[in-house]
């Protein structure tokens, strides 16, 4: 296997928590903001014969779960081979 | 022809295929039977991922569960789906990476000690056996139901065939048949959906439908009439809810963070060749089971719609077949207390005259629907399916974590690779007849007993792996400490509020630490293990350095190389 290279490494493992982090907010604003915290109040517009707060909670949040993980592979596959660890 | 004969010819076809299945894959080695060689694609790995995690109550109780909760059913929704975000994100490429067979094998190799290896069997064990035991039921259930044989020789045709293929074939045949169950249950699934939401609103994608016009042509919006029926019988409006902001952010926490430390969940991960295949399947799992958890709500609004407009306010006299049939089997009762013969359907306790059991929703949907007689059969083999399939995930860890954890890595280390798959095979034998029993003698507390399997996974295993991967100076002190702590709490929460000490009775809701109920209580003792397992880190020692080493290269996708002992 490839010794992994100090300053390689952490640069990799940094750009990689970027990404965690920045994905973790969206879902966490989705899931806990949008279909809970929030929900009464965007349960005030409707999209179509849903209330927009139900809506996130029992559908959109789901939507937005599975695209999150294809977005993430998407970055981290782009990134590994930046930096030299795809195979 | 007769829906039980339907049954009987779509019931047995799929069970021939998953023997056929289990016949030509059988595994030869540790590996195989481990982890399936490790040569899993992400596409297979994916789908047997989703029909490992969609268990019987996933497929019949769920959909039913979230109908009478209506906007509180979202925790469910959300805490069974969103936790594959943690997986993606924060576990599985890692566990990949570090390349062993099983969850207590990480736990034991990262803290680089036996006591946090033994902490972590036991806690499998534990997640792993509640769970099992409601499978073993829920195959019970179908048989009795659709087969009308008693529940008990339902349980135990279920155990001959998990038997078959699980020992046979490890998680070789487990990967395989899992990959045929999920198009069983999920086409069995989607067709009563499917058709409802066409008879219902037009639409024949369910999700839409859901949010559609009724197509009576009153240009009603379907919510909005459930709504409305819920409001005139005195329930809480469908999209509102009851439940307190802080007891569905801990329930729905709970769930999510449970779903992530699921040991048969996440030795999923480890059967695939790459770091890259990990997180591919990691997505394609998500998306095959969002595919079911986007439709169930869909089915629940019909569902409940339908029962409440057929039912509510009708001469008991003049009910359709399916409601006799139903009552029957006793999970549908009606009372008529005023002696007006109609039927009463109300939230008012005293006045209501209606009894209806959560799984009639799903069950009874395609007679209720009147669909024809095939439908209804295809649900007894979805059924079945999701229940067959999550209970052979979770034999396989049973049977891993008694050969190989305890019995390879701890008790005799020298036994050889022929010893240890004998050892497994015979663990899963006696795994699957444990399982029986308590499926032919369920526990008195077996939901109470899921709810605790998510939280003793939440406050054990997730901090542990997480700070194993995420924080280099974590050592095992603190890792030991945290999971001790986190699944006592648990354990003590669940007794004091749900099961009561000795036979007393549960202390009331009212006196829940901060409003939180125990299927919640998870979150808050994953913090008390997050928190305890920082602060006795700082006051001991680090980890030695070979093991700092290990976390480095864990961290790195590349050169993953083989799943090895």
């Amino acid at each position: 296997m490839k010794t992994p290279d100090k300053t390689t490494a952490q640069r990799y493992w940094k750009e990689n928590l970027t990404y965690l982090a920045i994905l973790l907010v969206i879902w966490f604003l989705v899931s806990y903001g949008a279909g809970i915290l929030f929900a009464d109040a965007l349960n005030n517009f409707r999209l179509g014969g849903f209330k927009l707060g139900f809506w996130f909670a029992q559908q959109g949040s789901i939507y937005v779960f599975v695209l999150l993980i294809f977005v993430y592979i998407f970055l981290m596959n782009r990134l590994d081979r930046k930096y030299g660890y795809d195979e | 022809m007769d829906v039980r004969i339907w049954t009987y010819i779509i019931v047995g076809l799929t069970f021939a295929l998953y023997i056929g299945i289990a016949i030509w894959s059988r595994a030869g080695s540790t590996k195989e039977f481990y982890v399936a060689g490790g040569g899993v694609s992400p596409l297979a790995n994916g789908l047997a991922t989703a029909a490992d995690w969609m268990s019987a109550a996933s497929f019949i109780s769920m959909a039913g569960l979230i109908s009478f909760m209506g906007y509180d059913g979202t925790v469910y929704l959300m805490g069974w789906t969103g936790g594959y975000v943690l997986l993606a994100l924060l576990l599985a490429p890692y566990l990949r990476k570090f390349g062993k067979f099983t969850v207590p094998d990480f736990i034991g190799d990262r803290y680089y000690s036996n006591v946090a290896r033994t902490v972590a069997v036991i806690c499998a064990l534990l997640v792993s056996f509640t769970y099992v035991a409601g499978q073993m039921r829920g195959v019970g259930v179908v048989f009795s139901r659709f087969l009308e044989v008693d529940i008990n020789t339902g349980v135990i045709i279920g155990m001959v065939i998990v038997l078959f293929y699980a020992v046979l074939g490890g998680m070789k045949g487990i990967t395989y048949t899992q990959v045929a169950q999920y198009c069983v249950l999920i086409f069995a699934f989607m067709v009563p959906a499917i058709m409802i939401s066409f008879n219902m609103t037009g639409a024949i994608i369910p999700q839409i439908g859901m949010g559609s016009t009724l197509s009576d042509g009153s240009g009603v919006y379907l919510l909005d009439k459930l709504d409305g029926l819920s409001r005139e019988l005195g329930f809480a409006e469908y999209t509102q809810g009851t439940k307190s902001k802080i007891d569905l952010f801990a329930i729905t926490l709970a769930l999510m963070v449970g779903t992530a430390g699921l040991p048969h969940v996440i030795v999923r991960f480890f059967t695939v060749k790459r770091v890259k295949d990990a997180r591919m399947s990691a997505g394609l799992a998500l998306f095959f089971i969002a595919i079911l958890y986007t439709t169930a709500p869909a089915i629940s609004v019909f569902a409940r719609t339908n029962l409440i407009e057929t039912v509510s306010n009708r001469d008991y006299a003049s009910v359709p077949k399916w409601f006799k049939n139903w009552e029957t089997t006793g999970l549908l009762a009606f009372d008529d207390k005023n002696n007006d013969g109609k039927i009463q359907y109300v939230a008012d306790p005293e006045v209501n005259e209606l009894k209806i059991d959560n799984d009639i929703m799903v069950l009874a949907n395609p007679e209720i629907a009147q669909l024809p007689n095939w439908v209804i059969a295809l649900l007894a083999a979805g059924g079945l399916a999701a229940a067959l399939s999550t209970a052979a995930g979770l034999l396989l860890v049973i049977s891993a974590s008694v050969s190989h954890d305890l019995l390879k890595k701890m008790i005799l280390p020298n036994i050889s690779e022929k010893g240890e798959l004998i050892a497994a095979r015979v663990s899963a034998t006696l795994a699957v007849c444990v399982a029986g029993y308590f499926g032919i003698n369920p526990p008195g507390f077996v939901a109470a007993v899921v709810a605790l399997a998510f939280g003793l996974a939440a406050a054990s295993f997730f901090p542990a792996i997480i700070l194993g991967i995420f924080y280099k100076k974590m050592n095992k002190e603190g890792a030991v400490a945290g999971m001790i702590v986190g699944t006592l709490l648990m354990l003590f929460y669940m007794i004091k509020f749900k099961l009561g000490w000795l036979g007393a009775a549960p202390s009331p809701a009212s006196e829940w630490w901060f409003g939180i109920s125990p299927e919640g209580f998870g979150s808050v003792a994953m913090l008390a293990n997050f928190i305890v397992s920082l602060v006795i880190s700082a006051f001991t020692p680090d980890p030695p350095e070979d093991v700092q080493q290990i976390v480095e290269e864990i961290r790195l996708p590349s050169g993953a190389g083989e799943a090895t002992h």
